[in-house]
């Protein structure tokens, strides 16, 4: 198993009564790939904190890889996060000033993988570079700043910041939300191939049903999420 | 990466970035400079006399007769009889004893009037005595010594012939043009008051002033004299003298007998009592720059802090990325405490380099003021000043930092 969320409660500290996440039980197996898809303000963006690491429920049992992130300091949690979780936001996932060599770096320098490639025969760049072919993102454009790359190109240089250091688990939060439709089938197609290759477990967020045609597995966050019952 | 970080992100904010290194510089540049320039004054200024244990003129107080005497600032206020000198170097405490004339001058700079004594006795600094650069003490009686910088700033060498103006006015009408002087001495640099002096024999100062009353020559009169009468030409005032005495512990005895010389009323001053008083005048005046020096410093150093702070807001999304790829929260607070240092260290780079180039073409400014500024910038108190420096804007800076960190915590 990859994910297993069992009897999560959560609430933001300043709004203490507004119950946000009430998950009973909601698992992921290694290598699945889910859809969740569900309207703004039902917890989302909470839960895929709560995924990464950024977040800590208050009550309940967060399972990543089987480890209990619950019972993780935040250091390690931060850790942890950098060696075994990708993350694609809609928008601004690179430094805008760093070029994108720079920006993958920047993910690789956190993880521990950082010591040990560092050891090797540096080929690391030429890692970022075959990543970043993978993705379709021409070399002139390696070492542009971030900012001066298209969208399109930021989000592709995105997963390989996401995938550098080579996780498990991969969350994109709406990551094609700011994409023209010929863009978005691109970035899709190349995501997914990535993913499977890579034999990575994906949790992919959005509200946009149109994209649940490359998931085989599709999740409501209604179902899963029900804030104010009781259990 | 996490330096690389910070340089690309300043860069990428190079307006606010350079406005605010600019308010670091000059206000490091007006710390560093208050410090050393306060420092070298203060050497410098109770270096210009030593070895002399009396300085005595007429009864005033005993700032201005330092003044006058030393530093060739003021106007004395009387002179003293060429009698009463005579009786006090013939003491038989007193080693030797120095007169000097005051009152004329040559474009600006003070002409002194003195004996060979000077050369043999008189001295500065740790007690280094005058040395000559060029030529040697003046024997005739239109032989002129010129200090270091007055040979330098007006270009005269060895030989050449310059009149002496009377009163100390640097633009003066009556000139003593009927009697040049000829240079035959050149000093070496002391960085005192020694540099900006022409240096005469009192029979020389006599000589210019023999048939002048009140400052003025007097028309048709006849200021030629002959040489035979040279020689016998004695002063019968001068303006003040220095002592030396054959034992240090005379000094208060031989101070109490010239102050009660019932012939005249004359006072007689220990020149590092005087000059500390001095310098605690200025100290008052010294201190206050300072302080003025590190209020701006403050001001900068808030400068710096809120416009890091401000950064803090825009750069939301930044703090969400580092920490999404597993930067902990205290990686952002070094990462703004870095980017504060930085600017702080170029800040002082460029304020370092400002003030070598200052003091460079400042120095004709302080060497008339009769100041010896070293352009060793790193002295140790300045160095403690850099320290102190680094380590406030640290404590500054933690104010951008801390909310960067909590930013963090909370992203």
């Amino acid at each position: 198993m990859t994910i297993q969320l069992h009897n999560i409660h959560f609430a933001y500290p300043e709004t203490s009564d507004k119950q946000v996440l009430n998950i009973a039980n909601w698992s992921v197996s290694s290598e699945e790939q889910v859809f969740v898809h569900g309207p703004s303000g039902c917890g989302k963006s909470t839960l895929l904190n709560i995924l990464s690491g950024m977040l800590k429920p208050a009550k309940g049992e967060v399972s990543i890889l089987n480890e209990r992130l619950d019972k993780m300091s935040q250091r390690q949690r931060d850790r942890f996060r950098a060696n075994h979780i990708g993350y694609v936001f809609q928008q601004f996932n690179l430094i805008p000033y760093l070029d994108a060599v720079e920006n993958i770096q920047l993910a690789h320098n956190f993880s521990q993988y950082k010591y040990e490639k560092s050891k090797g025969d540096g080929s690391l760049e030429g890692e970022f570079k075959e990543l970043l072919t993978q993705l379709n993102v021409s070399a002139e454009d390696w070492h542009k700043p971030a900012a001066k790359l298209s969208i399109g190109q930021q989000q592709r240089v995105a997963i390989a910041r996401a995938l550098i250091n080579k996780p498990k688990l991969l969350i994109a939060d709406e990551p094609t939300s700011s994409l023209d439709q010929d863009n978005r089938d691109n970035f899709m197609t190349m995501l997914m191939r990535l993913v499977s290759d890579n034999n990575i477990t994906l949790v992919f967020v959005s509200h946009d049903m149109a994209l649940s045609q490359y998931f085989k597995r599709v999740d409501a966050l209604l179902d899963i999420n029900q804030p104010g019952s009781q259990n | 990466m996490f330096f690389k970080l910070a340089v690309k992100s300043l860069l990428n904010r190079k307006g606010s970035v350079v406005l605010t290194l600019m308010a670091m510089t000059v206000s490091i540049f007006v710390l560093l400079a208050v410090e050393h320039i306060r420092h070298q004054a203060k050497a410098s200024f109770t270096n210009t006399v030593s070895g002399v244990d009396l300085i005595v003129g007429a009864r005033t107080g005993s700032l201005n007769l330092l003044l006058y005497s030393v530093f060739r600032i003021g106007s004395p206020t009387n002179n003293i009889a060429w009698r009463s000198f005579e009786t006090i170097a013939s003491n038989k405490q007193v080693k030797w004893a120095i007169p000097i004339t005051l009152g004329d001058s040559h474009k600006g700079y003070r002409v002194m009037g003195t004996t060979q004594n000077y050369f043999k006795f008189f001295s500065y600094g740790n007690k280094h005595k005058l040395n000559f650069s060029n030529g040697e003490a003046f024997e005739g009686l239109f032989d002129v010594v010129l200090g270091a910088d007055v040979a330098k700033q007006l270009g005269y060498t060895l030989g050449d012939k310059i009149v002496l103006s009377h009163g100390i006015a640097a633009t003066s009408f009556s000139r003593h043009d009927d009697k040049p002087f000829t240079i035959v001495g050149i000093l070496s640099p002391t960085g005192t008051p020694v540099d900006q002096t022409l240096h005469v024999s009192l029979e020389g100062i006599e000589a210019i002033h023999i048939n002048w009353q009140q400052g003025v020559k007097i028309p048709g009169a006849n200021t030629n004299i002959e040489e035979s009468k040279l020689s016998e030409l004695q002063p019968t005032s001068i303006t003040a003298f220095m002592l030396g005495l054959k034992s240090r512990i005379a000094t208060f005895h031989v101070q109490r007998q010239i102050n009660n010389y019932p012939q005249e009323p004359m006072l007689a001053i220990l020149p590092g009592v005087a000059l500390s008083e001095l310098w605690q005048m200025m100290g008052l005046l010294e201190k206050i720059l300072l302080c003025i020096a590190i209020l701006v410093f403050i001001a900068a150093l808030l400068g710096l802090s809120a416009m890091l702070l401000s950064s803090i807001r825009d750069r939301k999304h930044e703090i969400q990325l580092l920490r999404i790829v597993g930067a902990p929260s205290y990686f952002l607070f070094f990462l703004i405490e870095l980017e504060a240092l930085l600017i702080t260290s170029l800040s002082i780079v460029l304020a370092v380099c400002f003030l070598a180039i200052s003091l460079v073409t400042a120095e004709n400014f302080f060497t008339q003021l009769g100041l010896h500024i070293s352009y060793n910038i790193f002295s140790k108190s300045t160095l403690y000043f850099l320290a102190i420096i680094i380590v406030t804007q640290t404590v500054a800076a933690a104010i951008p930092a801390l909310s960067a960190f909590a930013r963090a915590r909370h992203a």
